[in-house]
């Protein structure tokens, strides 16, 4: 069989034609939007697509990390160093913020299942990692320290180096959320994806079916840890500057997995819904903020709704319309 | 070593076992929350802000000393915690971790919003008129705002004590969070005892922070940073352990006092998460708790 | 498949001090029933652990047709040929009853297709194709039983280790669960342990039956025989008080 036959399976045609017409107009996108949505788009890709990393560890192979961050922040400061002081362009860079990335992967995933970690205690190792990462890079010279590290913006367009405009920086990240949707569904629907989903539901019979735990809960960290610092060296380049302080924040961190969370855990367009719900009610409330005079009001309607989504909606946004449009069998 | 460093080292170390008692009285509460009910209270930093705003305020406006509005502050916070719990939380007990992570960080959101909006970003502080006093020991210099909260935390915490100890409802929570199947057979309300000690752990939070008030000033940017560092104390003392939240609460208040000194500050908080990593993987049931099959 | 010879020799395990299994050995043929039964606590499922390799002996050796077994963990004895279910059954319950056969199917089969359709044909074999498609979570016990045996199935197994399988189940559903058991045994000389307490079942499909009692093993024989040993009957019944 083709991997694109594969990839397919047992997907209803209606399916297939509903997302590639989707990504036909997210193709022509920038043709139609004007600046300022084209920037809530981008968001919504960025949220979607690092959503789904994560989404990988938890979601699937049903591992909780609130240190993702970790992954990002090195990706990125790696990619961002490596041009700021050799002018390594970053389609080179990557190789080594995801060769970075997934050497921590190797380390939390290592250290937390051989311990046999899990929930909450797994949860608080992933931040201590990340934390003392974020310690650590404060008083790192090479990286510019609390200080921050800058990237050079001379307003010219250069793919290579990926300096240029919005633009450039949306087709990324299309590219990238295209891909990982792409990727995690034929992670699904494989072997491995298979075991992952048995380890989420029951790692002891997972194991007595012959499933290799360790290995399988080893490669989910480490491809999760890989795809997000892709998202840390894209981030970089796109805002140009990383400080410590927000690159490894435990905010950060935490609004990765707002996306997956609220969209629908372990679910293929949970993210991607997710990413569109959040940045929504974001942009909505930030308006309403605006329009009623008071901006801080943005986050406490923000707390509101995750409280109303979780209380009411604890599987997920997606499931839950998934049903209400009929398309029951994409509810995985 | 010249005795100045050593004198220095000396002065670091009581400052931090004073601070560090504090934190214990904050670890405390988690430790009653989730020891008992395994609630992963990501609000706990959020509460300890709000109480210690509540407490500014009191100072501020009605001008008593955070240590006498502290028993209305735990009062306040035993109800509303109790409220929040049956309210809120209950239907989350047996649910995944990301569940209850997420309602909990939406409480937080809420909670140190709300703050920012009435208090505003600026730090608040309280200055006492013992601001400047202090005790001596020998060549020991104890601050006296520091040595009275630290004073009125093992004070409460011994109170705690003789709740869980000697008390009916605080021997039926033990009983609950050891067996909780075999406390709903032998009969005991479990969701009213669950809701009893959630207020008792906000209780313990508030305290704390009404106490914390009294030796740094307030900012909603704090609320993160404690959850944290309730959590790295809990785990490091051991969970379901009152002796361990106390004592996890010193060892971090003494080596966060001891490196500010030795290293710079912002190191502080890296032997923490580096002890909190060591715990996790060697022993994970911390340093005074028991060991579990 | 075809059945494995199975043989515990010494075997013992403590926990924490307390002695859980104590010198038990014993051996089951290839293609044979056998049973191990005893009270509550006797360390019929610690014996399980064992040959399953949730933990490893403190002292005795396991094999399997001769190569040794015991200390490999559960998904290496699960690659040597030993199938096992739960005494409190643990479905995948999110996932639906094919899927959940499936990851079992993935043991042995090279790709997802093939490992589907050998599951579908399991669950055939069990009565639970229909339902194929339904959360395991739904199921009501007496399938989920079914369906954990039709998971451990589809790692083909040499040695399938049952326990308690035939609990919470109704005489007639107990039949019928030893009607299949016994077609498996005879079409495909699978080797099957059974830990049971479900008498009937033990009398219908054993050749011979181990008795243990706080770790130790204190009888071994034909169902018949052991049913008359009077060792057995006083761990059942109690010893006679003296008059």
């Amino acid at each position: 069989m083709t991997f694109a036959r594969r990839l397919v399976g047992n997907a209803a045609p209606r399916t297939v034609w509903l997302l590639a017409a989707l990504l036909a107009l997210l193709l022509i996108a920038p043709a139609i939007l004007g600046k300022y949505w084209l920037s809530v788009l981008i968001l919504i890709l960025y949220f979607a697509y690092v959503g789904q990393a994560w989404n990988i560890l938890m979601g699937f192979a049903g591992q909780l990390s609130l240190g993702h961050a970790l992954y990002a922040g090195l990706g990125g400061y790696v990619a961002a160093g490596l041009f700021f002081h050799y002018g390594i362009g970053p389609w080179a860079g990557v190789f080594a913020a995801v060769a970075a990335a997934a050497l921590a992967g190797t380390i939390v995933g290592y250290l937390g299942f051989r311990f046999s970690l899990a929930g909450v205690y797994f949860a608080l190792l992933t931040i201590a990692f990340s934390e003392f990462t974020r310690l650590a890079f404060d008083h790192w010279e090479w990286a510019g320290g609390a200080g921050g590290l800058f990237l050079k913006v001379d307003g010219g367009s250069d793919i290579v180096n990926l300096r240029g405009g919005s633009l450039l920086f949306y087709y990324v990240i299309l590219a990238l959320a295209a891909f990982a949707f792409i990727l995690c569904r034929a992670l699904l629907e494989s072997r491995l994806g298979r075991y992952w989903l048995a380890i989420r539901e029951d790692a002891e019979a997972a194991q007595a079916v012959g499933v290799p735990v360790l290995r399988c809960k080893m490669i989910a960290i480490v491809i999760s840890a890989a795809l997000t610092a892709l998202a840390g060296v894209w981030n970089a380049f796109y805002y140009n500057n990383l400080f410590p302080e927000t690159a490894f924040a435990m905010g950060r961190s935490i609004e990765i997995t707002l996306a997956p969370i609220i969209g629908g855990l372990g679910t293929l367009f949970g993210p991607v819904v997710g990413a569109v719900v959040l940045t929504g009610l974001g942009e909505a409330f930030t308006d309403l903020g605006e329009a009623l005079g008071m901006p801080g009001i943005k986050q406490i309607f923000y707390g509101l709704a995750l409280l109303v989504i979780v209380m009411y909606r604890p599987a997920g946004v997606w499931p839950w319309l998934a049903g209400k449009l009929g398309l029951g069998e994409l509810r995985k | 070593m010249t005795a100045d460093f050593l004198l220095s080292l000396a002065q670091a170390v009581t400052k931090g076992l004073l601070t560090g008692m504090v934190y214990g009285l904050m670890a405390l509460g988690l430790s009653v929350i989730f020891g008992v009910m395994r609630v992963v209270n990501f609000a706990h930093g959020e509460m300890m802000v709000v109480g210690m705003y509540l407490a500014w305020m009191g100072f501020e406006y009605l001008g008593v000393s955070p240590l006498l509005s502290l028993p209305f502050i735990a009062a306040l916070f035993f109800v509303a915690g109790y409220a929040l719990q049956r309210g809120l939380i209950s239907p989350f007990i047996g649910r995944p971790e990301h569940q209850q992570f997420l309602l909990l960080l939406a409480v937080a959101i809420l909670l140190v919003n709300g703050a920012l909006a009435i208090a505003g970003p600026d730090s608040r502080g309280v200055q006492l008129d013992s601001q400047f006093d202090s005790y001596e020991l020998g060549p020991i210099v104890f601050d006296a705002v520091r040595l009275h909260a630290a004073l009125a935390a093992i004070a409460i915490a011994a109170l705690l004590w003789l709740f869980f100890t000697r008390t009916r409802t605080g021997k039926s929570i033990r009983a609950a969070a050891d067996n909780h199947m075999g406390a709903l057979v032998v009969g005991l309300d479990v969701r009213r005892l669950y809701a009893f000690t959630f207020g008792v752990g906000a209780a313990c939070v508030g305290a704390a922070g009404a106490l914390m008030i009294t030796i740094i000033p307030v900012t909603p940017f704090l609320a993160g940073e404690y959850t944290l560092l309730a959590f790295v104390i809990v785990i490091v003392g051991g969970l379901g352990s009152m002796t361990g939240a106390l004592m996890g609460g010193l060892l971090i208040g003494v080596s966060e006092a001891v490196a500010g000194l030795l290293l710079q500050p912002s190191l502080k908080s890296m032997f923490s998460f580096g002890l909190l990593i060591l715990v996790l993987l060697l022993r994970p049931q911390g340093l005074f708790g028991k060991s579990s099959s | 498949m075809s059945g494995a010879r199975l043989e515990l020799a010494g075997i013992g395990k403590s926990f924490r001090g307390l002695r859980a299994v104590h010198d038990v050995s014993f051996s089951v043929p290839a293609g044979a029933i056998h049973a191990l039964i005893g009270p509550n606590g006797a360390g019929k499922t610690t014996i399980f652990n064992m040959i399953a390799g949730v933990f490893a002996p403190d002292a005795g050796i396991v094999s399997l047709d001769g190569r040794v077994i015991s200390g490999l963990r559960p998904d290496r004895t699960c690659d040597a040929g030993i199938g096992r279910t739960f005494q409190l059954v643990k479905p995948f319950k999110g996932l639906s009853v094919l899927e959940n056969v499936t990851v079992g199917a993935l043991h042995r089969k090279p790709g997802l297709a093939q490992a589907r359709d050998s599951a579908s044909a399991i669950l055939s074999r069990l009565g639970l194709y229909d339902r194929r498609h339904q959360l395991a979570e739904s199921l009501t016990l007496p399938d989920r039983k079914r369906l954990e045996v039709a998971r451990a199935l589809a790692t083909e197994p040499k040695l399938l280790l049952l326990d308690e399988v035939m609990a919470g189940l109704r005489p007639t559903e107990v039949d019928v669960m030893v009607a299949f058991l016994r077609e498996l045994n005879a079409q495909s000389g699978l080797t099957i342990l059974l830990i049971e307490h479900v008498m009937r079942a033990v009398m219908a499909l054993a050749a011979e039956v181990v008795v243990v009692s706080y770790g130790e093993k204190i009888a071994e024989g034909t169902p018949q025989t052991i049913a008359r040993h009077q060792a057995v009957l006083d761990v059942y019944l109690g010893e006679a008080e003296e008059p």
